[in-house]
């Protein structure tokens, strides 16, 4: 069994504030200024959901998949 | 299990705070402390005082009063004393808690009422336009103390140690999981509890002070504090200009509630009261 992390944006939320992707512990986020987060190392996640909890602005949402191997 | 997203009015978001402002996490952790208690939610009152701390009950799908500057505590104890059911949480910012509610917080913790406050301190009354406020850090740079500000800053934590609230923490947006534990725990304490959240505006103060961008600024504040269970082994010249995080009091101390029911059962059954 394998787990995978699908990172969604709610991009009508997002301030841009870069929160996520600045604390973000697998660099799985990445931003530049003026730019939504966007997933560049999906498979580094570790499914600790610190961009999910620390953004302020309810905009990402961590999904777990789980698939039989 | 409830999800957090329950116990909020999530089509009202996107909201209405600044980017990079952490009161969107203090929110969720509001939430979510609800969700893991799963409290029904016609058992819950929340108030909230104006200031853009106040501004969370528009977000939550439970109870809420919006009452006028620094009025938060005194509505809240007509709330907690009239029905001591509800399960009563007071948001609060630290112009509301601290500065011209001042007087109501340390009386509310004197009185010990039913009730939970959550304080988000962001050093200025970021609404009007970052004027300084009585928690502001002496010498930083508000709008209305562009040279340094020269007053000392309250610490909202001692204050209300002082004045005899059972449960005190404080805590920052950067531990989420931490804040959630805190809020959920002062909400199951009888009595009056208080967890205050470490925070700098990221439009006035932060930026004035020059904390740097909504990222920096968290890991700046985090940085500022010191989990409670190594401060206690710190000297005091090692704690300067540094916060104790986590459970600061936790005591028992009977609610004002339950000392005034005493009196009213002893007046009923015996007809006098010792």
């Amino acid at each position: 069994m394998s787990k995978n992390f699908v990172i969604k944006f709610r991009e009508k939320n997002c301030k841009q504030c870069g929160i996520c992707s600045y604390f973000c512990p697998g660099k799985v986020l990445e931003q530049s200024a003026g730019k939504y987060p966007r997933v560049v190392r999906a498979e580094a996640c570790i499914g600790c959901r610190l961009c999910e909890m620390r953004c302020p602005d309810f905009a990402i949402e961590v999904e777990v998949e789980t698939s039989e191997r | 299990m409830a999800n957090y997203k329950d116990y909020m009015l999530f089509d009202k978001l996107p909201h209405t705070w600044c980017a990079g402002c952490r009161h969107g996490i203090i929110l969720r952790a509001i939430a979510e402390a609800l969700a893991l208690q799963e409290i029904d939610k016609h058992k819950i009152a929340l108030v909230s005082g104006i200031g853009c701390f106040g501004r969370v009950d528009d977000y939550l799908d439970i109870n809420c009063m919006h009452v006028t500057h620094g009025r938060a505590l005194p509505a809240a104890t007509g709330v907690a004393l009239g029905n001591p059911e509800l399960k009563v949480l007071v948001t609060m910012g630290d112009g509301d808690c601290a500065t011209i509610g001042g007087n109501h917080l340390i009386n509310t913790a004197r009185r010990n009422i039913n009730v939970t406050a959550v304080v988000a301190n962001n050093y200025n009354y970021g609404q009007t336009g970052g004027q300084y406020s009585g928690t502001t850090p002496e010498g930083s740079i508000t709008s209305t103390s562009p040279y340094g500000h020269v007053e000392q800053g309250f610490d909202i934590c001692k204050l209300a140690e002082a004045a005899g609230a059972p449960f005190v923490a404080r805590t920052t947006p950067f531990n989420p999981v931490q804040m959630r534990e805190l809020i959920k725990q002062g909400m199951q304490t009888k009595g009056f509890a208080l967890i205050e959240v470490m925070d700098t505006c990221p439009t006035h103060f932060g930026r004035l002070n020059k904390f740097g961008n909504a990222a920096q600024m968290l890991e700046k504040v985090q940085g500022m504090t010191v989990p409670i269970q190594k401060a206690s082994t710190m000297s005091e010249e090692e704690m300067e200009g540094k916060f104790a995080t986590g459970i600061l009091v936790n005591r028992f101390r009977e609610d004002y509630y339950t000392r005034y029911q005493r009196i009213i059962e002893q007046l009923n059954g015996k007809g006098n009261v010792q």
